[in-house]
């Protein structure tokens, strides 16, 4: 088929969800780092968050699913660990959605902001990892909610 | 040894340790005393079987005999695993498992700070990536050590218990041989030797923060790194870990 023109594809993969965050895309995460065609090939080039991540697997099938299902047969997945990903890449629309979703978006400052829920300021930390490699877990001691908080690195 | 035979088994001992404490890690999983914990815990495995698939990966790569990561881990038998005595370990009480976390991530630490700037760019890439989620290793694994430590009278006795029995495995970490020569030599990883003082740098501080006083003596418990003899325990470990592609060659999901 004719090579889609990129920008096209940018917003297609905008509309895949990240398996664990749903409300993200990951276009938001940041973790989609490069779209090139390669003759009738498209390299996609991903990053993972963690080393770790269980969930970069099923994020590779995903990518692969969605564009498939765009007619794009030749998908080329290429990891890519340098530079390192960073909560900096996190998309505005991303971290709004975050914190709708109850998530404080990650903060220089090394913790949340303010309270997902009742945007208090009085907070304090229960662990320093969370449901998943990406969050850390917190409390707010103005609602008494605990709440994760996306870990900024 | 030609300079490619070095880093092979510079790059075992690199991965063959995450792995390996890792595995050891995750066999908390469930039964940490908190909930939080048992989550910080199953996290850092987490992260240390994903550093592994790339140390592991890129030794198989520099190997070129067709090797994946994957076949790496678990087609070895322990006499081939290059990892530290002390990650091999049994984990002990809560407080043991996080003395060993802590006294490994001070070392990786300062490690992966080093080699960001190696001369090979494949390693100095895994260092970056790995050196982010080691940050906040050490930074819990500290605060744990700390808040044990000057605890409760109960507590300080098996945190400075936890010490008195891992920190002869400590002196291991920055013995070299041949292939620490030649890495050091080509820039690609530095002389184990030398990361000592930074290594005593923070671990003395945060030791002394503990209220635990470091064992007197020189001795160090040796062959983990070079495969000359491992604890009785690794089989053990490698039994566990290994046994499905052992039992079912080629198994996948």
């Amino acid at each position: 088929m004719a090579q889609v023109a990129t920008d096209r594809i940018w917003d297609w993969l905008d509309q895949v969800p990240d398996p664990e965050i749903p409300v993200i895309s990951l276009v938001d995460l940041g973790i989609i780092r490069g779209l090139e065609w390669r003759g009738d090939a498209l390299q996609v080039t991903v990053t993972p968050t963690y080393s770790g991540c269980p969930a970069t697997s099923v994020i590779n099938l995903d990518i692969i699913s969605a564009l498939n299902g765009h007619g794009i047969e030749n998908v080329v997945l290429k990891q890519q660990i340098s530079p390192p990903w960073t909560t900096d890449w996190l998309s505005e629309k991303g971290r709004g959605k975050l914190e709708e979703y109850g998530i404080a978006p990650p903060q220089a400052a090394g913790g949340p902001d303010r309270c997902p829920r009742c945007k208090g300021r009085n907070l304090e930390r229960l662990s320093q990892f969370g449901s998943t490699p990406c969050k850390a877990a917190w409390r707010c001691r103005d609602c008494l909610e605990p709440f994760d908080y996306f870990k900024c690195i | 040894m030609t300079r490619d035979e070095a880093l092979f088994q510079f790059l075992l001992r690199m991965g063959d340790n995450t792995l390996i404490l890792g595995h050891r890690v995750s066999e908390w999983c469930g039964h940490a005393p908190v909930l939080e914990e048992d989550i910080a815990l199953a996290n850092t495995a987490l992260d240390l079987i994903g550093q592994t698939q790339f140390w592991l990966g890129l030794a198989g790569e520099v190997e070129g005999q067709g090797r994946s990561a994957d076949d790496l881990a678990f087609l070895r038998d322990a006499w081939d695993f290059r990892n530290l005595l002390l990650v091999e370990l049994p984990n002990g009480d809560f407080g043991q498992t996080l003395m060993r976390q802590f006294l490994f991530d001070a070392f990786q630490s300062v490690l992966l700070g080093r080699l960001m700037t190696s001369s090979d760019a494949r390693v100095a890439e895994i260092a970056a990536k790995a050196s982010k989620e080691v940050a906040y290793h050490v930074e819990r694994s500290a605060d744990t050590v700390v808040g044990l430590g000057d605890g409760t009278a109960e507590s300080h006795a098996r945190m400075q218990a936890a010490l008195n029995y891992l920190w002869p495995y400590v002196g291991e970490m920055f013995l070299g041989d041949a292939v620490d020569a030649a890495m050091a030599e080509a820039g690609i990883a530095p002389d184990p030797a030398s990361l000592r003082a930074d290594f005593n740098a923070l671990v003395e501080r945060v030791l002394s923060e503990a209220t635990l006083g470091i064992p007197k003596g020189e001795f160090a418990h040796k062959g983990g790194r070079n495969g000359y003899m491992h604890t009785e325990h690794l089989g053990h470990l490698l039994a566990t870990m290994q046994w499905l592609q052992r039992a079912y060659p080629g198994a996948s999901w």
